[in-house]
Parts: C-alpha cells; structure tokens; sequence
C-alpha cells in the first residue's frame, strides 16, 4: 500500500452497494484518472465497516476521516476539498446527535468507542480481494507459526485455554470440538465451515465473508492441521453472490501463494478448500442437517450421537465451526490464549459480533467484549431508540431466542446469562423493538419463519409449530380464549421437550420469553380484544368522531365494502361487523373525522 | 457389557443398545411409533420423526427419544413421568389434529397403529380442532395401490422399503415443514413412476396412507351373481399365512380349512395355483433346457442366464428399470396367468360354459399381481383372464364378514382337476422354490434318471442373494437366487456388466419371497415368521405324494387332451407372454 | 403436477448431461447439478430433473425430494423481473408486511406467483443483510432501500416501459 500518498476505503458491504457505493469506487477511479491523481490515490472497496445506518461509508487513509452517506455526486468535491486543498468535506462528516458536532474521526464516534474488533479486525481495513494487504495485516502469520512451532496437540490447547466458544449459536467450547475431531482415526477427515447464516436479521458471516476471507480460509486450514484434515469445504448460501466471489478470488490466490494446496509453506501439510452452496433451507445450521445437504441430500438433521466428529460429512470425522468462530482463531493463535481469554466474562471469553437493528438509531454490525451491558449496545453504540420512541424489548439469537425487556438491560450479554434470562445467544442478531411493536405478532412473526423452515421430520416441530403459529393468529385476529394462552404455554413446553433438533427445540422460545414478559399484553388480547401497540389490525376498529363529521360522504363513497351509513350533512356511522379495516375512509376522510381506536 | 437403571430397574445390555431395548429386556415396553426394526434385512427405520417413544434421561434437558438413543453407563431413564406421558399425548394431538378422522370407513381401522396408539395414550379431544389446518393431498389410485397422503405420519417406513430394501425409488419425502409427505417425483400417480406395485410400503404403512386396493366388492358381486361361474386359485405362500389373520402361529398350515372356507363363501369351483406352478415348471423348466442346451452347443445367440418370471413385480421392476435387458427372463406367464387362461378355454369347455360367463378369482400373497391381472396382454376381446385378485388380507376379511371362523372349520381338499399339484408348485412361494422346483423337473428331463434326492436344500435359506449349483449327472448347473429387488438389481448389474457366471437365477420381488408378499398378514418385521411360513410350505411339500410338477396327472391329462407339447403352439398362445420397455419416456424436440 | 409442460430440445438435455459431467456424475453432487441448471434454466422444470436423475443416478422422487425441499430451487418460471422483498426480522419490524401487501395489491398477485404477462414475479427473502436499508425490496439485481408502501408504485413505474 506505500506507494500511494492517500487511500479512499470504499465500503462493499451489501448494505452499503445497494445504496450504490459501486457507483462511488468508479466514478472516483474514473475522476482520479482524469485529473492524473490516479498515481497517487488508490480506491479500495472494503468489507462492510458496520456502521450501515449511515451507508455508504467511505474512509480516507492516512487521516481516518469518515465520511457518511455518501452519494455520487459527493465524489468531485471530496476530490477537490479533501484530496486536493487537504480540507474536509464538512457536509459529509457524522454528526454526534448528542453533541450536535462532526466527528470526523471513527475512533471517537460512539458507535465505534466501545467496540474490540477481532472477528472483525480487518473489515473495513484492507482490500479483501488483494491477498497482500491480508499478508500485510499479519494474514497468515498464524497459519506459518503453527506449522512451524506447534504441534496439533499444542495448537488445540491454546484453542481450549483461550476459552473460545462456538459463534454459530450453540456455544460449544471450539477447542474440545477439535480435539473430538482429531481424536478420531480415519482415512480421511473434514473441516467444514457453516456458512449457511439464516436467522433473520443477522449479517455478520456474510460480512467477515465479504470484508475478509482469508482470515476464515487461514483458520480452516490450522483446524485441519490439528484434526489431520487435507480438505476444508465452506457451505455457503447462494443468496450470498458477493461473498462467493470473494471466497473464490481468495482461494486462488491462497493457493498461487502456496497458502492451500499441497505442501503448504514447504511443511509436507497439504489443505485444500472448496465451496458448496446451501439453497435455502434454515434447518441447514443445523450441523447433521448441513452434512446431510453437502451429500446431495434433503437437509434433514438426524439424532445425535453420532456427532459429526464421529461420523460426518460421507461418513468421516468432520469438524464444523461457523464463520465467526473462524474468524476468531488466527488472531488467538498469534496474541496468545491468555490475551483471548482475558477479554469478556468468565465462561464466555472474547467479542461477539451483533447485527444492530430494528427500532434503533444506529443500524449496524457491532463487536463488544462479552459482558457489555444491553444499555451499553442500545443506547450507547445503537444510539438509542428511534424517532424518540420508548424502548421495549430487544431480540436476541433470532426465531430460536427469546426477548430482554428493561429489566435486563444491565446484564452483561455472555451465553450463560442470556440462556438464564430465557433467551440465547445464537448467531447474534439483535433486534430492538418500541412501543409500537405487538409482542403478540412479534411472537407470531418468528412462528411463521420457523414454520416456513421446519424441516418437517419430526412431528413436534412439523405440526406442532403449525398449531402454535395458528393459535397466534387466532390472538391477533381477537378471537383467542384464556385457554389458548394455556395451550400455547403447553405446545411450547412440549416441542422444547421432544423436538428432534435445534430448530424445533429453540421455536417455542420467543412464545415463551414473550409469554413471560408481556404476559399482559396476551391478556389485553384475548380478554379486553385490544391491541396496545396498535399493531394487530383485527382489533383495531375505525370510529366516525361526531363532532368532526360534516357529512360529506367521501368516506361511505370510498368504503369498498359499503359498511358505512348516513345522511347528506350527518354524522356517518361505521358498520363495525361489515368493517374490513382497509383504512381506506380514514384516508380520504378531509377533516380529520375518522380515528383509530 | 453396561449398566443403566430404568424405571428405578437396574439393566445390564450390550454396549450400542438403544433404550428402546433395553427396557424391553425389562419388560418395560416404551410406545413406538416410526421405528422399524426387520431384523432379516438388516433394516432399521428409526427417523426418530414421531417423538412418542420419548423417555426422560437424568441430566440431559429435553426427552430423549429411546428408539435411537443410545444407553449409556449409569444413565438413569424414567418412561413414566407424568412429564413424558404429557409429552407423548401432546404429541399424539399435534398428529391426530393434522390427521383425517374418518375411522368408520377406514379400510385400517382395527389395524391402524395410530389408532392403537391415540387409544393407549387416551387422547379424547384435539384443542382447537375445527380451526387447525390439515395437510391435503390428490387421492392417486392405481390398479394395486391407493395412495392417501392425507394419512401419512411421515414415519418414512415406504421410504426405506422403497429405497433402501427394493431400490425402486418412486417414493421419496417430499416438500418441506407442514407440507412434508412421502411421496412420488411431482406428485405423479403410482402408475406413472417406476412402482413395481411389489407392495412392500403397504406391508409396513402405519395408517391407511398406503393401502390396497380392494376387490372383495366385486367379488362377493360375482358370486351373488346367479349367471356366472366363479372359480377361484390360491397361491402357494397364502395357505403358510393366513391362518395368523385368525390368531393362530405363524407357520400354522390351514390348506384344508382354506378350501372350505373358500366354498363355504360360495365359490362354484375351488382351485390350486399350485396346479398352475406345476404347469409354469413345464414351460419354464422346458424353456431353461432349451437354451441352456442351445448355449452348451455353442450358440451364441442365445442368453444366459435365463431368469424367471413368475413375479409380477419383478416383472415390473426389469421393464421399468432394466428395458435394455427384457430379453433375458423366461417368456412363461406367472402362475397366476397361467391358470386363468387355462380355467377360460380348457375347464371352461369341459363345462360347457363361455368364456364370459366365467369369473376368475386369484387369492394372492401380493399386490402387484392386481396389476398384472389388468395387463392388456392378459385379456381377451377386453375379458381378463384373471378378472380379480385379492389379498391373503381380504380373503381373510371375507372369511370374516361370512362369520366363518377359519380356527374351526374342518379341512377338505381342491376340487378337480385344476385342485391338483404337486410338492414343487407348493414351494413356489418361498424364496428359491421355483428354481428348486424347476430343478428337479429339468434334471429328470435332461438326464432321463430319476431324481433321487428331491430336496435340493443348497437353494433354500433365507440370504438376501444365494448360488449353488445342481449335478445335472455330470454338467453343474449354476444357479443364483435373490429375493427383495434391491438384491435383484445387483444380480442384474452382474448380468449387464457380463460378470454373472449362474445359467439360471430366480428372481422374487420381496423379501422371503412370495410369503413375505406385500399382500400377506403384517409381519410387523419378524423375521422368524417369515421362517415358519417358509418352513411350512417345506412342510407341505414334503408330505406330498407327488413331488416333481411333470409327474402332476392333471399336467400329464391337460397336455395330452389340450396342449400338445410344453412350449408348443397353443402353450406360446397361453401361456408365454413378452415385455415391454416402460422406462419413463423424454419428449424431445429437436 | 401443476408446473408447465415443457419440451426440452436436444440441445438443452445435451448442456444438462454437460453439467452432470461437469461434476463427475456423483449423486452428491446433486444440489451443485441443481443449482447450475436452475442458473441455465431459471428454474427447474419436471424435464430438467428427469434428465439429471438419469444422469446421477438418483431416484426421479429423491431428486424432486431434494428440489422441493429448498427453497431456493423452484419449479415455476420467475418473471422478467422477481421482485424479492426481504421479510427478514429487521425488516419486519420496519414495516416490510405493508409494503408486500402493497405489491400484491398492485400487481393482482400474491406471493409465489408471477403476473399474467410475465413480466413480474413476487416472493419474500430471509435476510439479505441490508438491514440499515430495511425494509429492503429487490428487484432482478438492484436494491431498494427504505421502501415504504407508497413507494411501491414508483418503483413499478420503472418497469413499465
């Protein structure tokens, strides 16, 4: 990167290509190259650098300056301010809601201040298509030091003395995964990385993917070393085009390094990756349901044990870590397990990286220590909650976890004290909800994803989330009885308990917490038919306000289904049993007359 | 050895015993559902899907389903708990409430395993049932089957049988969640995939999500009808089974009381398939010699092995699956074929009757032999020759309906002269009984010596694929036999890729052969019933009198005043039939 | 058996067998197999799986099985344009229900279906991780970020021609 006297860090991030940073990268090349400054400023289209809510980001190198939102059209004149006269572009800088100042700098932003980055070291940092600028960020260091230093052994105790944790949901401890793998004698053996992310609203895999693939391809290759694998596969979704390309460009040029391949850095260790797209199926993060799917088959999980360590992908010992706990491994291996281990809570060692979105200020991909406090991720990172609004509930580990309300917003978020609070950790999503957001079709949302994912073999999951799903419904819609709430908690109990995998085992969760927390809430539903949040249509009725109505008959003429009624100068009167609540009165209603109640 | 304690019982079991087990060994019988143990196919169908088998383990959070969990040293199992007996009803009304409830009607009520399940589970109502949404499905009726996903559990027992045992695949799960079902490749009708009507998933389904289809209807029309002839055929494996519809054991002979209940029901003349076995050993076993003597004196024209094709659905397995290779089974009809061609022209002029006026029925191990009846080669002028086959099943249904009580009726003997056989057309229906019975007729006929040791018993057992071979007075005639298709298939690559060395296989389609047919009592995977009824069949033969078809008198008389010759003109007419290439066709454009 | 009756042409089976070989005509390869016909073809019509399960040798129902079973293969051609809205959490909660009624509305469909000429399809998207855009609707390969219901009809307008 020396030769040039500035770098432009484009962000490359989904988020922040779909608001045409793409556009950015090449009218900026396009205008460099014209004004002959192409020599001396190189564009780099980074990782998503998080901060998604203010995309697209564009960071200039060497002064940290951090522009937000930007367009197109910004591209001249942060030629001419910032590269040509040295001035920043003020109109482009971030502003401190709270100060009501530019922060120029992303260190000092709230939304970075409280972050560690070590799943996250590099997005955002070097050109994830360009092996070298990974090299030069200490990129493969880690791999070169195990082979050469460290036998499997040594290398898989610095994995379990770091104290690090499966990132993809369960939390199993990594280095004993290893270790079960390695211990396992077969001809052949396989590393697997889970890529597969499917909980809605969480990005993170796809954004260390996309920001930097070698930091998971070096990882895959010091687990293979450990367990004696020479084959390392990532399942991946296909609806993850730009990561695909990505892991492709990475790979070969790992392998025209010497990086992968056979006799990687002259060691006699051979490791070779290859790629295998998921197609859509949730239940595929499910480790046996995953083998199942890179076999060409339905992905059906099957009872475990066997575990995958065991007997795996074609019936071989097969390790499976997902990307973030991947991610994690090069920087353990070179700054030690004590330095890992000395990050976060006691069972829970190191970052985790939370998808930040929902009803909050600051959309984004964060990384905290463990042990952050939930205020500190909302209101400090997040920057609180939108539009003013009251905070509510926050949902963490997707359809599979349950919902914090504010009485939990000062436990530190580890894997053992979300469990405990009735929720989990699973992938990291995080999705913050307001007042006007119904728990009951919050509840009722996650029902109809798992329902729409179960894989359908066992009968709990299969049916049982149908009837869950349905009694939801039956809620929201106002017809649900005092008994229903006794059957959900029921159903729910019972798919928990006898559900064959993961999937069906967690479904039940959101019912529960929701159920726990907003108990009320339910009651206001089935006895009083109120919707507190205003969210469930079914309940909600459109009233006439006498003393408004004029008696134009704009409404009665509008109403597709004739339920409203009056004389020419009268108060109109709305059919409540005819009423569909299309809202289309209340639209065309001039003197504001109709109301929602 | 490991120890567990189950229900506060201390167990010792092997090492890899599931729960499920060892509570048996308990006596300590832990509801199933799904699972599927047949032990002498080394099968097991444990999904684990139906979760009503959950038993509760110390220090593991959620239930552990005993069928596929493994005991462990010092595991504490409780299978009581009101916590699992909970679980276990909750479960059965998440199934029951995605179920149809028309048990009244159901052609597998009194047999269904859901019902027997919903009923010692005591499941009464089914919270919210008016408003739950059910599963639904096309109704696919073929000429054997019916087809009723609305049924279907997802047990995935038709699956394995279909895939893993008889590698047929026209079955598979299908769709996703709620939707899941097994079920065919775009939800094609049976008769449109590569069924073999073999009959194997309705021998295991739970429900009536797969059953057969039933002809007693039209049979108990026909013999109410004044102006028809009905005459009726048993096949061989009927006789070993038929008695464990009536609690008797498996294994239990019930020839004699079969044939009165057959004429107690109404049927003008009661028939023997095994005559028609006798008479497919003279065809075939004359068709055998023919070629393999053709090949020992060098002409390369002619195939070898030749394989039999007395089973339907292995019939239907080779045209759908091996088209390339029709050439290579025996043209002969199955017995069943045999006989009503023979019952329509030969017994039909001895009484003086047409053809029309005559309705034959076959009582039949199987399923795919409705179908086979149906063929259009199998028809004269649109008349079948065999107008209705029904299962060991239904005829027991009907013994039923008739308030017969097959444990008490007295025993007789088959009417004249297509009642007659011999002990080669008995064991017809265990597996490696044609090709023992066609063995001995063709020694005789090769070597013109007798035969003196009749039990050729290198060609009996129950193994999935079995060779042996037989002297043929200095010329060793090798053999192979496979029964269950998925061993089928593997003697055919063999043939494909020019290894098999046999001049002679026999092919059955299901497991154990005909007494293990899908249309048989449920043997809910014992393999020691399949034994006895093997055995018994053994049995009979052995008591026989006569024990090589071509000594059979009523042959002797029928080829004398009607055939002429074994594979002669008339017989080809009769008795031969050919095959068809029914591989699924591509339309293609240019 | 509601998908379309198509004919496939010499050609079209000749580039199914290609891609069979492409990779090595294992059974394992189905899903790979699946997905670059889907990319050939757009979608996987009954022919095109008949031909791949000659080809691999796996049972015509184990591949329907497969291919009914993840969603994102398909059976039904998608129109000139899929329209995809992400129904994702953070989606969602921002509103995503509203704008996918909107579009049903004005395209006369519901989810799953295409319209009558072709020209659009409409289906729902887990998370496309977009979610400082959300609600988020694709259309083909562009992004729309921040769409509200009222928005739809601008967006279909730049379709219309």
């Amino acid at each position: 990167m020396s030769e040039y006297k500035m770098h432009m860090m484009v962000c490359g991030g989904t988020g922040c290509r779909a608001s045409e940073s793409d556009t950015i990268v090449e009218k900026m090349k396009k205008e460099l190259e014209y004004r002959n400054l192409d020599e001396d400023v190189q564009v780099v289209i980074t990782g998503c650098f998080g901060f998604c809510e203010k995309g697209p980001i564009v960071k200039m190198l060497p002064d940290n300056t951090f522009y937000t939102e930007v367009k197109p059209d910004n591209v001249t004149e942060i030629i001419d301010e910032h590269i040509i006269k040295g001035r920043k572009v003020q109109s482009l800088l971030y502003v401190d809601p709270n100060k009501g100042q530019a922060e120029p700098d992303s260190k000092h932003m709230d939304f970075y201040k409280k972050q560690i980055r070590i799943a996250l070291r590099n997005c955002g940092f070097i050109n994830p298509e360009v092996v070298d600028e990974y090299i030069a960020a200490d990129g493969y260091e880690a791999l070169g030091k195990v082979l050469a230093d460290y036998t499997p052994e040594q290398t898989i105790d610095i994995i379990k003395q770091s104290g690090l944790r499966g990132r993809g949901g369960g939390g199993f401890p990594t280095g004993l995964k290893w270790q079960f793998a390695a211990q396992n004698e077969a001809d052949k053996k396989y590393v697997v990385c889970n890529a597969d992310e499917g909980d809605p609203g969480a990005f993170m895999d796809r954004s260390i993917l996309e920001g930097d693939p070698h930091s998971v391809l070096e990882a895959m290759a010091i687990c293979g070393y450990t367990m004696g694998s020479d084959e390392g596969i990532i399942y991946i979704r296909a609806e993850y085009p730009l990561a695909i390309e990505r892991l492709h460009i990475a790979i070969k040029q790992a392998r025209e390094y010497g990086l992968l391949g056979k006799n990687i850095l002259g060691t006699g260790f051979d490791f070779d990756i290859t790629l295998r797209y998921g197609a859509g199926a949730f239940v595929c993060g499910e480790e046996t349901a995953l083998i199942h799917s890179m076999e060409g088959l339905r992905g059906e999980p099957t009872v475990k044990p066997p575990f995958p360590a065991e007997s795996g992908y074609n019936g071989k010992p097969t390790n499976v870590n997902n990307v973030e706990t991947f991610a994690n491994i090069p920087a353990i291996i070179l700054k030690g397990a004590e330095w890992f281990s000395a990050i976060g809570t006691e069972k829970s060692k190191g970052t985790k990286v939370f998808a930040l979105a929902g009803k909050i200020n600051n959309v984004g991909l964060i990384e905290v220590p463990m042990g952050t406090t939930l205020r500190e991720v909302i209101f400090e990172i997040g920057g609180g909650i939108k539009d003013g609004k009251k905070f509510k509930a926050v949902q963490t580990g997707g359809p599979s976890g349950g919902c914090l309300t504010e009485k939990h917003l000062d436990t530190p978020i580890d894997f053992d004290n979300l469990l405990a609070a009735g929720s989990m950790m699973g992938s990291g999503g995080m999705i913050v909800m307001d007042e006007d957001d119904c728990m009951v079709a919050m509840a009722k949302f996650y029902l109809e994803f798992t329902v729409e994912e179960s894989c359908g073999k066992c009968a709990p999951c299969r049916i049982g989330n149908k009837r869950l799903h349905e009694t939801l419904d039956k809620i929201t819609e106002g017809k649900g009885t005092l008994h229903d709430l006794e059957l959900l908690k029921n159903m729910s109990n019972v798919i928990k308990d006898t559900s064959l995998c993961g999937l069906g085992q967690t479904s039940p969760n959101p019912v529960l917490s929701m159920l726990e927390h907003f108990y009320d809430e339910f009651l206001g539903h089935v006895s009083d038919h109120k919707c507190e949040a205003g969210q469930c249509k079914s309940l909600l009725k459109y009233n006439i306000i006498e003393e408004e109505c004029v008696g134009c008959t704009a409404c009665a003429r509008v109403c597709p289904v004739g339920c409203i009624s009056g004389e020419k100068k009268e108060v109109h009167i709305i059919d409540q049993s005819i009423c569909i609540k299309c809202g289309a009165c209340m639209d065309k209603c001039k003197f504001n007359a109709i109301e929602l109640i | 050895m490991i120890k567990l304690t189950i229900d506060n019982k201390v167990v010792e079991v092997e090492k890899g015993t599931t729960i499920f087990h060892a509570a048996k060994k308990l006596n300590i019988e832990i509801p199933i559902l799904c699972y599927m143990n047949l032990e002498h196919l080394d099968i097991e169908n444990k999904p684990g899907g139906c979760r009503i088998c959950v038993v509760e383990v110390e220090g593991r959070r959620n239930l552990a389903p005993s069928c596929s969990t493994k005991a462990d040293d010092g595991m504490v199992v409780r299978t009581n708990t009101m916590r699992v007996i909970n679980a276990r009803r909750t479960v059965m009304e998440f199934i029951l409430s995605d179920h149809p409830k028309e048990c009244l009607t159901c052609s597998k009520s009194g047999h269904c395993d859901l019902q027997d399940m919903a009923q010692k589970l005591g499941v009464r109502e089914i919270p919210n049932e008016t408003t739950c949404e059910m599963s639904s499905y096309r109704l696919d009726t073929s000429p054997s089957i019916i087809r009723n996903l609305d049924k279907c559990i997802m047990c995935r027992r038709c699956e394995t049988m279909c895939n893993e045992v008889q590698t047929v695949g026209a079955l598979s799960a299908i769709n996703r969640g709620f939707e899941a079902a097994v079920g065919t490749a775009f939800e094609m009708n049976l008769e449109a995939s590569t069924c073999t009507y073999c009959g194997q998933c309705v021998a295991v389904c739970p429900t009536a999500a797969l059953t057969e289809v039933d002809h007693t209807p039209q049979v108990i029309r026909a013999i109410a009808d004044p102006t028809k002839t009905v005459v009726v055929q048993t096949a061989p494996a009927v006789r070993a089974a038929l008695g464990e519809e009536f609690g008797m054991d498996a294994g239990t002979l019930v020839t004699g009381e079969m044939v009165t209940a057959l004429r107690g029901l109404g049927f003008d003349h009661v028939f023997d398939t095994d005559f028609a076995a006798d008479l497919t050993i003279m065809e075939e076993g004359t068709e055998l010699l023919g070629r393999l003597n053709a090949h020992l004196a060098g002409d390369k024209d002619v195939k070898l092995p030749i394989l039999t094709s007395c089973c339907p659905g292995w019939v239907n397995f080779f045209e759908t699956q091996f088209p390339d290779m029709k050439d290579i089974p025996s043209t002969a009809r199955s017995p069943q074929q045999m006989f009503g061609p023979i019952a329509k022209t030969y017994f039909a002029n001895k009484l003086g009757i047409k053809r029309e006026d005559m309705v034959v029925v076959s009582i039949m191990p199987c399923l795919a032999k409705k179908y086979e009846a149906q063929r259009d080669e199998f028809k004269v002028d649109g008349n079948p020759d065999v107008d209705f086959s029904i299962s060991t099943r239904e005829l027991a249904h009907l013994i039923k309906q008739a308030n017969m009580d097959l444990t008490t009726l007295e025993k007789s003997e088959f009417d004249q002269p297509m009642g007659e056989s011999t002990g080669a057309g008995v064991i017809f229906g265990a597996t490696g009984g044609v090709i023992e019975a066609a063995a001995r007729t063709a020694y005789e006929v090769h070597t013109g010596k007798t035969l003196e040791k009749v039990d050729l018993k290198q060609l009996r057992g129950m193994e999935g694929i079995r060779a042996g071979s037989v002297d043929f007075d200095g010329l060793e005639v090798k053999i192979g036999i496979a029964h269950g298709l998925g061993n089928a298939r593997k003697l055919l690559n063999d043939i494909r890729e020019g290894k098999s060395h046999f001049h002679a296989i026999e092919i059955m389609a299901c497991p154990g052969g005909c007494i293990g047919g899908g249309g048989q009592p449920l043997h809910h995977g014992d393999s020691e019933i399949l034994q006895k009824r093997a055995a018994a069949l053994y049995r009979e033969d052995a008591g026989k009198p006569i024990r090589k078809s071509h000594e059979n008198p009523a042959i002797k008389e029928l080829y004398e005043t009607f055939l002429g010759e074994p594979c002669g003109e008339l017989s080809h007419e009769l008795l031969h039939t050919h095959y068809f290439d029914r591989k699924r066709k591509r339309d293609i454009e240019d | 058996m509601s998908e379309t009756k198509i004919k496939l042409k010499e050609k079209d089976v000749a580039k199914i067998v290609e891609i069979c070989g492409f990779f090595g005509n294992e059974p394992g390869e189905l899903i790979n197999v699946l997905h670059k016909c889907q990319g050939e073809f757009g979608y996987l019509p009954a022919e095109v799986q008949e031909v791949v399960s000659d080809n691999l040798n796996v049972a015509l129902a184990k591949v329907y099985g497969v291919v009914t079973f993840y969603s994102f293969f398909t059976m039904k051609p998608k129109g000139k344009h899929p329209i995809s809205i992400c129904t994702g959490t953070a989606c969602y909660v921002r509103g995503a229900e509203n704008v996918m009624e909107e579009f049903e509305k004005e395209l006369g469909i519901k989810q799953g279906e295409t319209t009558a000429d072709g020209k659009f399809s409409l289906s729902s998207l887990r998370c496309v991780g977009a979610c400082g855009l959300a609600p988020v609707v694709l259309v083909g390969e562009k992004t729309y970020g921040r769409v509200a219901a009222d928005g739809v009809k601008e967006i279909l307008a730049e379709y219309e021609a």
